[in-house]
């Protein structure tokens, strides 16, 4: 189900990257055993025909056992702790389970599961609906403005703390102090502020004259409120790796331009964004799955709300499986499984439009 | 190195597993003499900070009359009981023996198999001296699946201070509390009425004013998105427009309570579960400045809803035989004195209320009648999900986002859905 989001962005991005290994695999595989003349020629082609690769593969788990058995219980976890919801998600976005008729046995009521399969019902159900597509657009919006606002802001951030300062180190300590804090804790904290009648902003504003803002209440302000969190929250993370980033590209190349007669913005215009490249390539990936899941933030603040204003997907298929009564097993893991979908898209053709553009990734 | 990671995986998956099979344990009984023993956990979801004190020494009370028992007391904030009470009962772990479960909870959680039904048990004595009212909440599909702990209807909470500054009378109708939020706002700089916007609960007396209802049971019809549900809409999307009330999207009971207490808000539509919460406030010092009146009527009609707690039994605990007894201790006679005198909350049985220290209640005395005129709510395994929906109109009306007539259609079309079968 939809609920855990970093895991189940870990399993996406884990999900994105095996698929192109494994389909090179494949491929290679393939070669060998279709030629005709691969598995027919002669006494000495034992390497590469189908015998051949069994004994290969004999002479691997030999070899290799220890490193099998190693691995094996790893595998088994992840496979229970990720494949099995995974599987049982998608299992039952194609039934009618609700609270109602999935198997429970309390005591002394033994109640059987008496849910039915439906196909693509609940896909057409949700596919149908002005209320996916309506959620879809603020989730986009949502996912966007944070992450381009995070972007610019922790690039900003990164090169000016990337000069030689007076305490730099202690500037750099107060930005990553955001990520220190458990998500949830600075969510409440920011809760606490934006509340309109006691909350510290109003308070501020009240001093200097203004009227309470509805922080919170107003269904445009929500969304500008959530989106204020989630920048705050996300810059850290932006800044230290784009620091990083900024580290690594050698200074002889700003001592060249800057021999050249290149100025400021020229000089990060053609070294410092190209040298950021496979960082911000990166990053930005990770943060857009994040933030397209980014469950939290919405959640403990504004549940969805004023209304419908601020839900975004992830929060929606939790409404279905959590919040309305009867819960809908069913229509919350069609809406999982639609934001893995739309997730695993993306990813796709994120990195087909890298590739295009020479990013090896 | 390599060899120290694996070994570390394989650790933790076998610690896992053996985890995953532990802490499972049966909890006691009666023992052969027929002593009760071993543990009763009850989430109980009265208000934190003034009413929990009350029933956790009540609810460990019970310790002295059967001493083998161990009562685990757990609060469980209200807003979140039933979410969290279905969670643990589905999943069969850490549901507790015995829970507060509010009047429309009753039927679903009934429905849903997650409770033991009580006839011919323990939990179940004296009931022909219940009132008719509580004791309906309590039945589903002909049997008996919880004892009624308190009932409860709303009323007008005032400032009595603040109505006197603004020289106002307590407003009898919802045009009249229009009038005096005005005066009060001119006069005192204060705002009328706050009114909560985040949960549908207190809609449901501005939707009876106008003559309306979410549903008709007896004639399995949606009635929210009648003309009377619209109207209701436009009243309170007018209180709040015309600044009469204030009202917040989250966060409303917190906020309900501090703007009243602080002497903030003028009124606010409450029951009898934030009196002893409301006189711990600045202004309620003296605690004969709280005024309680009748909910203000609409164009066609008064009313407030019949709300109120069971205690019912989770039909997985492994310890029947203690929970039912303690489920019938706690809505006994004599520990609904006790809650009556101390919390001013009203009994469920007739023969607490001619207990002197009840009779004399003031706030029990205001709330009998009140409960006794109140509206009965359709007792239907659906009365809990019915406000999922219409809250999210409702917000969304109040902020804008969507007209009185789209909200109620909107609500209206999710009970059809809800609904099977229904006009």
């Amino acid at each position: 189900m939809a609920v855990d989001t970093p895991g189940q962005s870990v399993a996406e991005a884990a999900g994105g990257d095996t698929r192109g290994p494994a389909r090179r695999a494949g491929r290679s595989q393939s070669g060998p055993r279709s030629g005709p003349k691969g598995s027919g020629s002669g006494p000495k082609g034992s390497g590469s025909g189908p015998k051949g690769s069994g004994g290969r593969a004999k002479r691997s788990l030999a070899t290799h056992w220890y490193a099998w058995a190693m691995v094996a219980p790893v595998v088994v976890v992840i496979g229970v702790i990720i494949g099995y919801p995974l599987v049982r998600g998608i299992y039952l976005s194609l039934t009618d389970a609700t609270e109602r008729n999935v198997a429970r046995s309390i005591g002394v009521n033994e109640i059987p599961a008496t849910y039915e399969f439906v196909g693509l019902e609940n896909y057409q159900t949700a596919l149908s609906s002005s209320q996916f597509f309506d959620t879809l657009g603020w989730t986009l919006v949502w996912t966007v403005a944070c992450v381009s606002v995070t972007f610019v802001l922790g690039l900003t951030l990164a090169n000016m703390l990337n000069r030689k300062m007076a305490g730099r180190s202690a500037y750099r300590m107060l930005i990553i102090l955001p990520w220190a804090v458990p998500g949830f804790v600075s969510v409440f904290a920011w809760r606490f502020l934006y509340d309109e009648r006691r909350g510290l902003l109003n308070q501020v504003l009240a001093g200097g004259g203004i009227d309470a803002v509805p922080w919170l209440n107003d269904p445009t302000m929500a969304k500008l409120s959530v989106i204020a969190v989630n920048v705050w929250l996300g810059v850290p993370f932006m800044m230290v790796a784009l620091l990083g980033g900024l580290q690594s590209i050698p200074g002889e190349l700003y001592e060249a331009a800057e021999m050249d007669g290149a100025n400021a913005w020229q000089r990060f215009r053609n070294i410092t964004m190209p040298g950021l490249r496979s960082v911000s390539t990166t990053v930005v990936l990770l943060s857009t799955i994040w933030t397209f899941n980014m469950f939290p933030v919405i959640f403990l603040l504004t549940r969805g709300g004023p209304g419908e204003a601020t839900q975004i997907l992830v929060t929606q298929a939790y409404k279905f499986s959590f919040e309305i009564s009867p819960r809908d097993f069913a229509q919350s893991s069609t809406w999982g499984v639609l934001i893995l979908v739309l997730l695993m898209l993306f990813a796709a053709v994120y990195r087909r439009v890298l590739r295009k553009q020479g990013e090896v990734w | 190195m390599r060899r120290g990671i694996a070994a570390t995986a394989l650790v933790a998956a076998l610690g896992l597993t053996a985890t995953a099979c532990g802490g499972d344990s049966g909890s006691g009984g009666g023992d052969a003499n027929g002593e009760l023993s071993g543990t009763v956990t009850w989430w109980d979801t009265s208000t934190v900070g003034s009413e929990d004190k009350v029933f956790k020494k009540l609810a460990e009370d019970f310790t002295k009359k059967h001493p083998k028992v161990t009562v685990k007391y757990v609060n469980v904030p209200f807003g979140e009981a039933q979410n969290k009470f279905k969670n643990a009962a589905q999943s069969g772990s850490g549901a507790p023996d015995v829970i507060r479960s509010e009047v429309a909870w009753t039927p679903e959680f009934a429905d849903l198999g997650y409770l033991a039904p009580l006839d011919k048990t323990a939990a179940l004595k004296n009931q022909d001296d219940f009132l008719k009212q509580a004791a309906a909440s309590t039945r589903y599909d002909g049997k008996t699946y919880a004892v009624p702990q308190v009932i409860d209807s709303m009323g007008v909470f005032y400032n009595k201070k603040i109505f006197k500054e603004a020289g106002v009378d307590v407003p009898e109708t919802v045009d009249q509390l229009k009038t005096a939020a005005s005066a009060i706002k001119k006069k005192t700089g204060k705002t009328g009425l706050y009114l909560r916007g985040d949960d549908a609960y207190w809609f449901l007396s501005f939707l009876y004013g106008e003559g309306g209802d979410m549903v008709d049971a007896e004639k399995k019809t949606v009635t929210v998105d009648n003309p009377a549900g619209v109207k209701a809409l436009q009243t309170v999307k007018d209180l709040v427009d015309s600044k009469a009330a204030i009202t917040d999207a989250t966060n409303g009971w917190d906020n309900m309570q501090a703007a009243f207490k602080d002497g903030k808000v003028a009124m606010m539509i409450n029951g009898p579960w934030a009196v002893t919460d409301t006189y711990a406030g600045a202004e309620f010092a003296d605690k004969a400045n709280l005024g309680i009146a009748p909910v203000p009527a609409g164009s066609a009609a008064q009313g407030a809803p019949q709300g109120g707690h069971n205690l019912a039994v989770y039909a997985g605990s492994k310890n029947l035989a203690a929970s039912y007894a303690f489920t019938e201790y706690m809505t006994s006679a004599e520990s609904q004195a006790k809650v009556a005198t101390e919390l001013s909350l009203l009994p469920t049985r007739q023969s607490v209320y001619i207990k002197p220290d009840v009779a004399k209640n003031q706030v029990i005395g205001f709330f009998k009648p009140v409960v006794e005129k109140s509206v009965e709510r359709p007792w239907i395994p659906e009365g809990g999900s019915l406000f999922a929906p219409l809250v999210t109109e409702y917000t969304k009306v109040l902020t804008g986002q969507t007209s009185p007539e789209q909200g109620a259609k909107a609500t209206g079309e999710e009970y059809r859905k809800l609904l099977k079968g229904w006009k």
